[in-house]
């Protein structure tokens, strides 16, 4: 590491890069994709856009309640709804670190770079734990 | 386009504190200026007509709230032109664009600040994704020293995004209110080094291997960097950590500061390493926002796509002219949208 001083970024680093920017685009096509869908209409909606403004000045936990709007992952079995369908993307943006950090593992266990390996695998904890759904807030 | 969504994070950090070879090009800085104005006054006039079209407060009682006069594909687009403008603002004052969403948006659209804080956190994480690459694969962006300070960041914004979302909104908004001006005296006060001296990197530096070597073109030499008082800025991360997740901002702010003066990391890997770090620590934020129903896409892609819009002609106007007191009605508008959340958290200004 330290002692090679070079300017180029190591393996591990262009290899995060790399799989980054393929799924940043990824994501953003996708975002843009599925909200196209959604306002075409082409699929129904969970709510049509035009209700939409009865609950966006609401707080998240009470439009939750008063639609019986799904939370965790309950998003999954409504994505055939065109106001889900758009939570494919974003969802896929949310997760795109986690793919970065177990493409990156190899290289750092190849490369035994002991403390990395710890930190990586304890940050893919912490996001998948963040994705999991268990620490949804309910709050207010 | 794709070399151009990877200029905008490059360019947004080469203008927040780096100092490049500035290039002159056919619009000078007056037409720059100009430009700017023109932007800032029809942004005012979208927010003010905003203000008065969003006839609905945000209502702690479950529906039917009252509904806006404004039809929904009108707020659409107002949304994607303020955040357009935002996105050349943000550029071209050299603030990340999550700053100015969150108090603006949260000030003068209809929207609960729940979900405004969930797009908030979508549209700085897109930000940090589409800048993430160039910086890393430039070595600018240091993997080394982003991955201990994320594992502490991103942790602290899970607990950041859960405390969040369970304050009221009038709380959460004199709480966002007071950080924006708090933002607002850090960005006007602090002091920023080119290159830090590092007498001697600690031990907790040492041991991971938190050191790095670039390219520093505007000196045509490399640069080798080293960081010093770790610990301690492991524990500031904590701080900003969740703060980041309870206001739904990129904490681009914080993050430089610490990395830059505390840590000693010269002033470019600081600003890039601060700009990929957010991939990572709005991440785990967002992820609360999305599974607790805090995420509206109609709400969220309007604003990604005015956002990252606007970051393209802003960097086309940035690589040609930076007139500095840019940076001076930024933190202007920073003021005054920071006001605004606090006296709508304290109900003097609805």
């Amino acid at each position: 590491m330290a002692e090679k001083k070079i300017t180029k970024a190591s393996e591990e680093q262009i290899a995060y890069a790399k799989i980054l920017n393929i799924g940043m685009f990824l994501g953003l096509a996708l975002i843009v994709v599925t909200f196209i869908i959604y306002m075409s209409g082409i699929l129904s909606s969970f709510i049509p856009p035009q209700e939409i403004p009865k609950y966006w000045s609401m707080a998240s936990k009470d439009f939750i309640h008063s639609m019986g709007a799904p939370t965790g992952w309950g998003w999954v079995a409504m994505v055939s709804k065109g106001d889900y369908l758009n939570f494919i993307g974003i969802a896929f943006l949310a997760g795109l670190t986690i793919l970065c950090y177990l493409v990156i593992l190899p290289i750092l266990i190849r490369k035994k770079d002991t403390p990395y390996i710890v930190i990586a695998i304890i940050e893919v904890a912490v996001l998948v734990l963040a994705a999991s759904g268990i620490l949804k807030s309910g709050g207010h | 386009m794709k070399r151009a969504i990877e200029k905008i994070g490059y360019f947004k950090a080469k203008n927040n504190h780096i100092h490049g070879k500035e290039k002159k090009g056919l619009i000078t800085k007056k037409r720059a200026f100009r430009f700017f104005f023109i932007a800032l006054v029809f942004l005012a006039l979208v927010l003010v007509s905003s203000s008065i079209f969003a006839s609905t407060e945000p209502s702690p009682a479950p529906p039917p709230a009252a509904e806006s006069q404004m039809p929904w594909w009108g707020w659409s687009i107002t949304l994607l032109v303020s955040t357009f403008i935002l996105g050349i603002l943000a550029v071209l004052g050299g603030v990340g664009g999550g700053v100015l969403f969150v108090p603006l948006i949260g000030g003068f659209f209809p929207f609960h600040i729940d979900f405004v804080r969930g797009a908030g956190l979508i549209v700085a994480l897109s930000g940090a994704l589409a800048a993430g690459p160039g910086l890393l694969k430039r070595n600018l962006a240091s993997l080394r020293l982003s991955l201990p300070v994320a594992l502490i960041a991103s942790s602290a914004a899970i607990v950041g995004a859960m405390i969040g979302l369970a304050l009221p909104a009038n709380l959460i908004n004199i709480l966002l209110g007071t950080t924006i001006i708090g933002i607002v005296i850090i960005m006007a006060t602090a002091k920023k080094s080119d290159f830090p001296v590092v007498p001697k990197p600690d031990g907790l530096s040492q041991s991971l291997g938190i050191m790095g070597i670039y390219r520093e073109e505007s000196l045509d030499k490399d640069v080798e960097w080293n960081v010093h008082r770790t610990p301690t800025g492991l524990i500031l991360f904590i701080v900003i950590g969740v703060m980041a997740g309870m206001f739904g901002l990129g904490a681009g702010w914080a993050n430089v500061p610490v990395l830059n003066i505390l840590m000693g990391a010269p002033l470019k890997i600081s600003v890039a390493t601060s700009k990929f770090l957010l991939s990572i620590t709005d991440t785990s934020a967002a992820w609360i926002y999305l599974n607790s129903g805090a995420v509206l896409p109609m709400i969220v892609v309007p604003s990604v796509v005015g956002i990252m819009l606007g970051s393209l002609v802003g960097v086309k106007i940035l690589a040609r002219t930076k007139p500095k007191s840019i940076k001076w009605i930024v933190i202007v508008l920073l003021l005054f949208a920071g006001a605004r959340a606090l006296l709508k958290g304290l109900q003097i200004w609805k």
